[in-house]
């Protein structure tokens, strides 16, 4: 139902062909609207979001969508066998290892092309940790459109977008420290009107 | 000459200037369309530097629909544009389709073509009501236009019960089937719009205060416009075809006949002309919808409206809402909740380009020029 | 000639002065609190509860569940099941609210409650004229306020309370058709 929609094999492989040295990852996307993503590296970012906008046929000269998305630490356990000497006899013991996978900010761009209305193609940035880690390449020089939505991602996720040309907080006020959209965010409680007491001191 | 005296004599030509003037114009300036604010440099009259300042009105629309059920966030939706939550729940609706694979019945499609049509005339034609009144022409324009308005949002109300706040589409379908009464109601007001349409051009069209205030007036040329991601009418006007009714022809929208009006010149006036021509497409599609409307279900007897459970994965949906490219992406993890819901709104991103098509002209343009870009604060800021 | 579109402008002012004399169509608006518009059937305001016969007590088709409370999208609706039970309109058993409370400063009149409520006890009412002088408890609606009876709502919304009431009395007929045959071998168990 969509416009023409893109192999995302393809252009892994134009990416990777065009820019030297540039690791690209697929990301398969399960839910029946099949927009895979491709994940770039930071480090050649910027020169493949160049070529994918110059290139005559791809022409993704439209980039209409910046979204921030936090991926929390990630606790898995397993439950492992083992084989252990118990009592003096070796024997198969079950036991449970925790395992910690990072967590980090994403940076999701959906792009489209205006001149030959096909689309969506998908990229994703994904910045080193959640802490001081959580930079990514801005891709504003690329597409103008990404100015006020990487400011919206910076302000509601604290991703830095190393290159924009005037990162401030834009829905939020500046000397906001926190960054609200995050999932391990705790609203403050509300200091002008505690609920509870008002209420009361209220209610005739 | 220091740079910002460089800058001035670059976009005045003015040798002799000096002294700029930084004004803060908002963010009760009646002229912006609610709480937005502009931090303006002024030199004399002229514009030299312009950054729009929002988020008044935040209210951190996307953390409240994660922390709810895929259906708790249908009538956060409506508050977005709150002059088309009609396209705005088709969007989601749309979304979260595209996410779960939802199949949506032939009859509600034409329902949803119907009511998104009405939503595109009724901001149309508010949105020049108030572009006028922004110019000074107090009251008459907008008030024949809230008239007309007014009718369209009767019909919502019949419909809906609410004329604003539809909340009207569920996924799978739409949440009350209408009755032939409503639909002759409709089909009787399509027939008598391009009247009101007629009048309304001969009341505007040739005005010459209007051309002179309007012609030439924040230009916007073609290729930033489609760098900066401008979409709707003022891409348009711009002379960029790209119309998502057409592009991706969502829903049934490839079953009608209609044209994409185009600009030329990409300034205020082309882009007030543009919202009038796409009202007389409009009505083209609404009598089709209407002649051609099936029997049958109106929603999805397989879609239930609880408990809405997707498998993990993400989907981005979007359709051409009055204002432009009106996006959802939403990630699901396979919990009852979205893990991202992010909106894409068609008016923030419009914005962006409000200081290039403002600088070195005057104040007075400033107003024109945002009244044309068409902003709903609900939607800038959510 | 300068000028021409103004005049012409005028012109369409003027036929629509004066037309409005003439025309209903042009001439819209009334003159509200004296006159006042027919509402629309399908129109809501705020949410209240139904309650069959002439008791509010017993007559409460609320059998406090909790899924309008769960789906609520701004969570405005607070709702205290009772201990004990009560016999419903079909005469079974069911718990009660103790307490049901919407805080209408913050109900946002999106219906969601009335579609997901699977006994039909919870509707849309259409009155509009609220507003109060008492910021907290004048809007924060207990039960008492909120049950009306099923005559005002067949009164607000003919239509869709007949339609209401047919499906209710399909129901109340398929459970006495369950019901009889069980009580009929109960009374031929304690015959024996």
């Amino acid at each position: 139902m969509s416009a023409e929609t893109i192999n995302t094999e393809k252009v892994k492989a134009a990416i990777e062909a065009a820019v030297r040295g540039c690791r690209v990852e697929i990301l398969p996307n399960g839910s029946p609207s099949g927009q895979h993503s491709l994940i770039l590296d930071n480090e050649h970012a910027v020169e493949a979001a160049l070529f994918l906008r110059d290139n005559p046929e791809l022409r993704l000269d439209y980039c209409s969508d910046v979204a921030g998305v936090d991926w929390l630490d990630k606790e898995v356990t397993e439950k492992v066998k083992v084989w252990k000497l118990v009592d003096g006899a070796e024997k198969e013991v079950e036991e449970t290892r925790k395992s910690v996978t990072p967590g980090y900010l994403e940076a999701v761009y959906h792009l489209f092309s205006m001149e030959k209305k096909h689309g969506p193609v998908v990229l994703r940035l994904r910045t080193q940790d959640r802490g001081e880690g959580a930079r990514v390449p801005s891709l504003t020089p690329v597409w103008r459109s990404a100015e006020f939505q990487e400011r919206e991602a910076f302000d509601l996720y604290g991703i830095v977008f190393e290159g924009h040309p005037d990162l401030r907080r834009i829905l939020m006020w500046d000397e906001l420290k926190d960054h609200p959209m995050r999932k391990d965010y705790v609203a403050p409680p509300d200091e002008d009107e505690p609920a509870g007491a008002v209420a009361q001191e209220g209610g005739r | 000459m220091s740079a910002v005296e460089e800058r001035i004599v670059e976009l005045t030509g003015d040798v002799d200037s000096g002294q700029l003037l930084e004004v803060s114009m908002g963010p009760h300036h009646p002229s912006t369309h609610g709480v937005f604010r502009m931090n303006v440099e002024l030199e004399g009259e002229r514009v030299m530097k312009l950054k729009p300042v929002f988020g008044y009105l935040h209210r951190n629309h996307e953390k409240i629909a994660e922390n709810g059920s895929y259906l708790a966030a249908m009538p956060f939706t409506d508050r977005l544009d709150y002059m088309c939550s009609m396209t705005n729940n088709w969007a989601y609706a749309l979304s979260v389709e595209k996410l779960a694979g939802i199949a949506v019945p032939e009859r509600a499609e034409y329902v949803r073509v119907i009511v998104a049509e009405l939503t595109r005339l009724q901001n149309h034609v508010s949105l020049i009501g108030f572009l006028m009144q922004d110019m000074g022409a107090s009251g008459t324009p907008l008030m024949y236009a809230f008239r007309e308005r007014e009718k369209i949002l009767d019909l919502f109300e019949q419909l809906s019960g609410t004329r604003m706040m539809c909340n009207y589409m569920r996924f799978g379908g739409v949440r009350v089937d209408p009755t032939p009464e409503w639909l002759a109601e409709a089909e009787a007001l399509v027939g008598r719009f391009p009247a009101f349409l007629d009048e309304f051009e001969q009341l505007l069209r040739e005005n010459e205060i209007l051309m002179s205030r309007t012609q030439g007036v924040g230009v916007l040329p073609r290729e930033l416009a489609v760098n900066a991601g401008v979409t709707g009418p003022m891409l348009r006007a711009s002379g960029v075809n790209y119309d998502i009714r057409k592009v991706d022809a969502y829903g049934i929208y490839d079953r009608f006949q209609f044209r994409v009006p185009l600009g030329e010149h990409g300034d205020v006036y082309d882009r007030y002309m543009i919202r009038m021509l796409e009202m007389r497409e409009s009505v083209k599609i609404l009598e089709q919808a209407l002649r051609e409307i099936p029997e049958g279900p109106a929603m999805d007897p397989k879609a239930r409206l609880r408990g809405l459970r997707p498998k993990a994965g993400e989907a981005y949906g979007r359709i051409e809402s009055p204002k432009g490219e009106l996006g959802f992406f939403l990630i699901s993890n396979g919990t009852p909740e979205p893990y991202r819901y992010r909106v894409r709104p068609p008016s923030m991103i419009n914005l962006t380009v409000l200081e290039d098509m403002c600088l070195g002209r005057s104040v007075a343009d400033i107003v024109v020029t945002l009244g044309s870009v068409d902003i709903i604060l609900g939607e800038v800021d959510r | 000639m300068l000028g021409e579109g103004i005049v012409k402008g005028l012109a369409e002012t003027a036929r629509n002065f004066f037309g409005s004399y003439a025309e209903k169509d042009r001439l819209t608006t009334v003159q509200f609190p004296e006159e006042r518009l027919p509402q629309a059937e399908a129109a809501r305001v705020f949410p209240f509860l139904v309650y069959d016969t002439d008791d509010m007590e017993k007559g409460l088709r609320c059998v406090a569940c909790k899924i309008c409370e769960v789906e609520c999208p701004p969570k405005c609706i607070t709702i205290e099941k009772s201990t004990e039970k009560k016999p419903d309109f079909t005469g079974k058993p069911q718990f009660f609210p103790e307490k049901f409370e919407i805080d209408v400063s913050v109900c946002m009149s999106c219906q969601i409650c009335v579609e997901v409520c699977p006994f039909e006890a919870i509707k849309m009412d259409t009155a509009f004229e609220l507003s109060t002088d008492d910021r907290f408890g004048g809007l924060h609606w207990p039960k008492e306020r909120l049950a009306k009876p099923n005559e005002y709502y067949h009164q607000i919304h003919p239509m869709e309370a007949a339609a209401v009431d047919e499906q209710l009395a399909e129901k109340k007929a398929k459970a006495e058709e369950k019901h009889v045959p069980a009580a009929a071998q109960a009374e031929g168990a304690a015959a024996r």
